[in-house]
């Protein structure tokens, strides 16, 4: 199952020397021309670096579930949805299409969707899926519709060439909308405060999908999707001031609620909340060093963070216990999982030697460097990065330490496909930030280069001198091992926040579906209701608003037609229908509604007679006498007219029936306006006798012109004798026994 | 006349209208028939009215003499009638049928009869 993520991250790397000298390679496959829509894939330094980290965690991640999964019946339905995942994560951040982007974005949820909900067993697991789903899709529909607009007042839908539009974007007064659109899109998907519950809840999924997509990969393409905007969209006020609120209140939010949590994956899910705010923040700041710092930070967050949800499953599998408080002492029992977990939990700390050192100093450098804004700037990160160094002992130090809680039992070591991913990952950690100028100038820089659009030169490395940072960074870490040692007097005093932030967010997810569900019930009885007489009575009452709204505002004035004055044999024809009509509605003898009907009729034909229809009038008089008597015949053993109506019905009946005939009227006189073109009937009459041999035209047109149509009608009429028939004749066998 | 001839056309429309949200499946029927009228004087009337003369290829010449009557509506509303008659005649036998199963002559009720 690795060997695919295996050979892409193979591919990928064929490419790091031409990206890591700022190349951009490009291959396009138009899909939808007409709009504008091609497959056109795009790789620089920023999309390199998600790649590989997408493929690279992939392959570990597959590895993993093997091991993790391994008894479980439904193992390849899952590595099907994680590859699937996989590639459609590829396809986000290898596109250069607004639109082909937004397709893998999607599918990117749909994936996430079945992964969360792989368990569908369970209702908690079938819930989250859903709400994942509602979240982010309904941020990516927002995202489209910002995408769209992008691409209008850009020009283009390809991203690399909007950069060269941004400065014309940015001017655009639809710019506003248009980020606030995409930002929705990025916030829901990134898991930003408020939208940030949906990430918590989704850890209903198996861990190996965790740390896979709510962990390392897909919660980061909101943050790529800024990335990749930044030269396009960043650089305002609107997009500092949104994106560092947001991503600052995220980050706080994320790890003040996550430190008082005792469920492993949730300790997580709410530090992974915090450190998507973080990135968010950071690409809201702009500066290089911010730019830097969100950079050294992704690739940090990714090893550490993915690490850390492999030992949470390795320890949930190896002892079923989920919760921190239930374990204890597993060092001698899981010895590389214990390493693993230490590794990552120091990095994650920022503890040096580790990568994550690296990246919370660039991050403390960053926020010192923001003049006014540096106080606030400066309180929020060290405070995040004390919790983080908490949260990470929590989880990665406190249940390998201590005493063995006796209920335990025995605990063996998990199998080496289980150990070996975090390992490496944690190891990886380690080798970043030893040598972390193996990815600095292959990866780093060229990723930075494409989201500010300029090369700045970096200096990576474990000792910048005394400087402040690192007397912050000092001062996190002693902070943060007080965190850890007074755990339970924080988490009783951080109880009533916790409590606050469900209420804002979760509480109001649940409140909005309960409407939603309630409305869609309401709206579902009020048009679905079963009665052919609402169903009709809505359509009627919709064409009749939306047509005479059409002729009201579009066809202005039409004049009478008086043309063709009548004679009096017409007058009374049409007097006698008339009234025939009306009679046919109020009578109450079958019979006699049937006599009028037939009143009806033969007047339609005498009208066909006297306008050249002579054709029309014979076979008007014909039909209609076989209607009358099938009626006669059939109604003889009906039953008599009784009234059903409630007087009320009637009347509103009565009310929409003659604005219908009043529209229908004046759509006829509308009509007789208009001039049609008559060439088809002018050719149809002079064809007729010299092509056809047929001297009356009616005639020709429908056994010659129009043949083919007298044909299928023909057998319409064939098919509803035999209907007829079936309906008189047959009769079903009696069920005997009921 | 095309003024009267669109009064018709209308009475007919809501009184068909009418007939067809009554509740009683006979006069289901009854208004069908008048919305089938309706229609095919619609189609006649929008290809414009011509008295008297209708497309006939008189004798010893090619085409039609104008001004006569617009064969193409005709034509139309030729096949109009037909089919109007083959659904009039099969939703009598549907309706028949259906009172003869389940007795029940109110289509609101219909919907609660299980057969």
């Amino acid at each position: 199952m690795a060997l695919m993520p295996i050979s892409i991250v193979l591919l990928l790397s064929n490419f790091l020397s031409s990206t890591a000298s700022g190349q951009m390679l490009q291959l396009s496959i138009p899909w939808v021309p007409s709009l504008e829509i091609e497959i056109s894939l795009v790789m620089d330094g920023l999309s390199m670096l998600f790649a590989l980290l997408i493929s690279g965690i992939g392959a570990l991640i597959a590895i993993y579930a093997g091991g993790y999964l391994a008894d479980h019946p439904q193992l390849n339905r899952f590595n099907l949805y994680l590859l699937s995942f996989m590639l459609a994560m590829l396809g986000v951040v290898l596109t250069d299409n607004l639109i082909t982007l937004f397709i893998f974005w999607e599918l990117t949820s749909i994936t996430s969707y079945f992964l969360i909900g792989f368990d569908h067993e369970k209702e908690e697991a079938r819930k989250a899926a859903l709400q994942a789903l509602l979240v982010t899709g309904l941020g990516g529909l927002a995202m489209l519709a910002g995408l769209l607009i992008l691409g209008e007042i850009g020009g283009t839908l390809e991203i690399s060439e909007l950069v060269a539009n941004g400065v014309l974007i940015r001017r655009s007064p639809l710019y506003v909308p248009a980020l606030l659109l995409i930002l929705a899109g990025a916030f829901t998907k990134s898991a930003q405060f408020p939208f940030h519950f949906w990430l918590p809840n989704a850890m209903a999924a198996p861990t190996p999908a965790s740390a896979y997509l709510h962990a390392a990969t897909m919660v980061k393409a909101g943050v790529y999707l800024l990335a990749r905007m930044n030269p396009i969209l960043g650089g305002t006020t609107w997009w500092f001031a949104l994106l560092s609120l947001f991503g600052g209140t995220t980050m706080l939010v994320g790890a003040l609620v996550g430190i008082r949590q005792t469920v492993f994956k949730r300790i997580l899910a709410f530090s992974t909340v915090s450190g998507l705010g973080t990135l968010v923040m950071l690409i809201g700041l702009g500066t290089d060093q911010a730019v830097q710092a969100a950079m050294l930070f992704l690739v940090a967050h990714a090893l550490y963070k993915g690490a850390l949800f492999l030992v949470a499953g390795i320890v949930d599998h190896q002892t079923g216990k989920k919760d921190i408080l239930q374990v204890g002492g597993l060092a001698g029992a899981l010895p590389m999982t214990a390493m693993a977990a230490g590794l990552a939990a120091l990095s994650m700390g920022g503890i040096p030697p580790l990568f994550g050192f690296i990246a919370k100093e660039a991050l403390y450098e960053s926020a010192l460097h923001m003049g006014y804004f540096a106080i606030p700037a400066v309180v929020a990160v060290v405070t995040t990065g004390i919790l983080y160094l908490g949260m990470g002992l929590l989880v990665g130090v406190g249940p390998f330490l201590g005493a063995r809680p006796s209920e335990l039992g025995r605990v063996r070591e998990a199998h080496w496909s289980m150990w070996m991913p975090p390992l490496v990952l944690a190891g990886t950690s380690l080798l970043f930030g030893v040598r972390s100028g193996l990815i600095e100038h292959t990866l780093l820089s060229p990723a930075m280069k494409s989201i500010v659009g300029y090369r700045f030169p970096t200096h990576l490395g474990l000792w910048h001198g005394f400087s402040f940072a690192l007397v912050l960074s000092l001062f996190s870490m002693a902070m943060g091992v007080y965190v850890y040692l007074r755990i339970e007097d924080i988490r009783r005093a951080f109880r009533p926040f916790d409590e606050i932030v469900h209420e804002f967010t979760g509480a109001n997810y649940d409140r909005c579906m309960t409407n939603l569900m309630a409305f869609a019930r309401w709206q579902t009885d009020l048009l679905q209701s079963g009665y052919l007489k609402n169903y009709l009575l809505i359509i009627f009452a919709s064409t009749i608003s939306l047509t005479t709204y059409t002729l009201v505002s579009r066809a202005g004035s039409f004049s009478l037609p008086f043309d063709l004055p009548p004679v009096l044999h017409e007058v009374i024809l049409v007097a006698v229908i008339l009234a025939a009509t009306v009679s046919a509605v109020f009578q109450k003898s079958r019979l006699g509604a049937i006599a009028t009907l037939g009143i009806v009729g033969y007047g339609v034909a005498l009208i066909f007679a006297t306008f050249g229809a002579p054709d029309l009038a014979m076979t008007q008089l014909l039909i209609e006498t076989l209607t009358v008597i099938l009626f006669v015949l059939v109604l003889y053993s009906l039953p008599g007219f009784t009234r059903l109506s409630s007087k009320g019905h009637r009347f509103r009946d009565a009310v929409i029936s003659i604005m219908f005939g009043a529209l229908m009227t004046t759509l006829v006189i509308a009509a007789l306006d208009v001039q049609f073109s008559p060439s088809i009937s002018a050719e149809m009459a002079r064809k007729s006798y010299p092509e056809a041999h047929g001297r009356n035209v009616v005639n020709v047109i429908l056994v010659d012109f129009r043949g083919i149509d007298t044909m299928g009608e023909i057998t319409v009429l064939s098919l509803a004798a035999l209907g007829v028939f079936a309906l008189m004749k047959l009769r079903p066998e009696k069920e005997e026994e009921v | 006349m095309n003024l009267l001839l669109a009064i018709v056309i209308g009475a007919l429309y809501s009184a068909g209208f009418y007939l067809i949200l009554r509740r009683s499946i006979v006069k289901l029927i009854i208004g069908l028939s008048f919305l089938s009228h309706a229609s095919n004087l619609l189609v006649f009337a929008a290809g414009g009215l011509t008295r008297g003369r209708a497309p006939l290829v008189p004798p010893g010449s090619l085409a039609p003499v104008p001004p006569y009557a617009d064969p193409l509506p005709q034509a139309l509303v030729l096949t109009a009638i037909v089919i109007s008659f083959g659904v009039t005649a099969f939703a009598l036998a549907l309706v028949n049928r259906t009172y003869q199963t389940t007795g029940q002559e109110d289509i609101d009720e219909l919907r609660r009869t299980e057969c």
